[in-house]
């Protein structure tokens, strides 16, 4: 029994410059479920999960074909407001990006950029937020500290809990765990289990364990391909394509 | 042997870099001994508050501190908002094209211009075509746009500092690019971009050959009264003492008192920069 596709790619291609980063992708993200892109360095994971909120606009000579749905709505069409899509489609970066603010402030930016000025209203938002992104025990003394002072797994959480404070639809993971230790990344997965029940998400992961443990679907990437999409249990116990099959037994990657 | 032929080289080589360090020390040190023990005899309340009197020989330096202070305000108006909008605009939002490289460049050659070209230029310019005559006004201009190089190079270096995952992560909450530079970049580089801006001043306040056709007059008595008077400036009051005075040497010291006031206005200058600096540095926000 699938669940609703909430996300579809359709056919996309993408360049820098002249490099040829993605090619012809189509893959479904099905509503609140985790789907994990893996593939070994320089696949076109990051790139593809960038495409997903558009941040891949940043770069100056990117080029793009192909069509991203979102609700029966093409997010690459102009007439889509990026800044509209950011807040529905949120991102978790790879290296843990709190601002130079306290930590009530840090969630509390998303928020007033989004309008919300209320201040009973937004002290409410950042408590809840800190909540479900299990920062709240951690950090309920020191909600005025600087979020610097945090641990990098610390620091993470609350990156996640900014962006769950603007309640997007679909939160993107590119490599939340690759500069954290065992410990935080158990917490960030577990966290990602718990918030797939509410959102749905797509968790970029270099990590093989990591997307056996966390993801309901996975895709496997090559050279700017997706070579394999399937059910993470059918993808991880008989992969179709040889190379999905030597790259998740650790022959190479 | 090996290990000690190492070890001797290492030292020769410390040793050319510390004689180095010590010849650039040195200069400093007998520049500014030769300035302040010639000129401390002439600084006085009255030298500081007072015009010039008898022929210029006698009385104080006010008009020129004051047309220096003056003129260092109008310099500050044109170019910290001119230079800090265009290293924003060059830096955050101009795509890398031909024509931006091109501009660029150009900043980067504007800043190697002779100052006294930018003299001829603020003539031309200011003086005559914008009608602001010799006065204030065209000085101030003329150095303003001889320091716009330096504070867009400064300020586009202060934008560099930081981070881009600033920028990322505001972007990715929905911000507009705005208001990801207005909340997230502009007030982690705002203090850099004015230490840069300050130096940029301090040495357009020591400038004398844009100032020289634009406005900064001879001998005045009085202090201005408007952006549209002429001026008395120090770095041209000295210029005058050390060489256009009827009696030079007995002036002398007039000159050395002038010179030591000029370099004080310019360390204090520098030291406010210095300050900003260290304390961005203690909140983490600029490296190095």
């Amino acid at each position: 029994m699938d669940k609703i596709v909430r996300m579809q790619a359709r056919d996309v291609n993408f360049y820098y410059g002249k490099q040829h980063a993605l090619k012809g992708i189509n893959l479904d993200i099905f509503n609140n479920s985790v789907t994990a892109i893996i593939g070994p360095s320089g696949c076109g994971k990051s790139t593809f999960i960038r495409i997903l909120n558009r941040m891949h606009e940043l770069v100056p000579s990117a080029r793009i074909s192909g069509e991203v749905m979102l609700d029966e709505r093409n997010i690459l069409s102009p007439e889509v407001d990026a800044v509209e899509l950011r807040k529905r489609v949120g991102m978790v970066f790879q290296k843990p990006n709190p601002f130079p603010k306290s930590i009530f402030d840090n969630i509390a930016y998303g928020l007033s950029i989004n309008g919300v000025k209320d201040k009973r209203l937004v002290e409410e938002r950042v408590v809840e937020s800190l909540k479900k992104a299990a920062l709240w025990d951690e950090v309920k003394n020191r909600l005025h500290d600087s979020a610097l002072g945090m641990s990098g797994g610390q620091q993470q959480r609350l990156c996640i809990a900014r962006c769950l404070a603007i309640e997007p639809e679909v939160i993107l993971f590119d490599e939340p765990c690759a500069s954290l230790d065992p410990i935080s990344t158990k917490k960030i997965e577990d966290l990602i289990l718990e918030l797939e029940k509410d959102y749905t998400i797509v968790i970029v992961t270099h990590n093989m364990q990591q997307a056996a443990r966390v993801s309901d679907y996975t895709g496997f990437f090559l050279m700017g391909e997706l070579i394999e999409f399937d059910r993470t249990e059918t993808m991880f116990t008989s992969p179709k394509d040889k190379r999905t099959e030597d790259y998740i037994t650790g022959r190479f990657g | 042997m090996k290990i000690k032929a190492a070890t001797l080289k290492e030292f020769l080589g410390f040793l050319l870099l510390r004689l180095c360090m010590l010849c650039v020390a040195l200069i400093i040190v007998v520049i500014f001994y030769d300035i302040i023990s010639k000129g401390w005899g002439s600084i006085s309340w009255e030298f500081l508050t007072q015009p010039p009197v008898d022929g210029m020989t006698k009385g104080g330096i006010f008009p020129a501190i004051v047309g220096t202070f003056f003129v260092a305000v109008i310099t500050a108006v044109l170019s910290v908002p001119l230079g800090m909008g265009c290293a924003i605009y060059l830096n955050e939002y101009a795509k890398d094209n031909v024509l931006t490289r091109f501009i660029r460049l150009s900043i980067r050659n504007l800043s190697g211009v002779p100052s006294i070209v930018y003299g001829l230029f603020g003539v031309a310019l200011f003086v005559e075509a914008c009608h602001f005559g010799t006065s204030i006004l065209a000085a101030g201009c003329t150095l303003g746009l001889m320091t716009l190089p330096l504070t867009i190079t400064s300020s586009e270096e202060a934008l560099k500092t930081v981070p881009r995952a600033y920028r990322e992560g505001a972007l990715a909450l929905g911000a507009t690019k705005w208001q990801a530079i207005r909340s997230n970049v502009l007030p982690y580089s705002v203090p850099g971009m004015l230490t840069g801006t300050i130096l940029g001043l301090s040495r357009a306040a020591g400038e004398t050959a844009p100032i020289l056709f634009t406005g900064a007059a001879f001998f005045l008595p009085d202090i201005p009264n408007s952006i549209f008077s002429q001026f008395m400036a120090l770095p041209y009051h000295l210029y005058i003492m050390s060489t256009q005075h009827h009696n030079i040497a007995l002036v002398r010291p007039i000159a050395y008192g002038t010179a030591l006031v000029l370099i004080v206005l310019i360390f204090l200058m520098n030291l406010v920069a210095i300050i900003i600096r260290y304390r961005l540095r203690k909140r983490g926000i600029v490296h190095g």
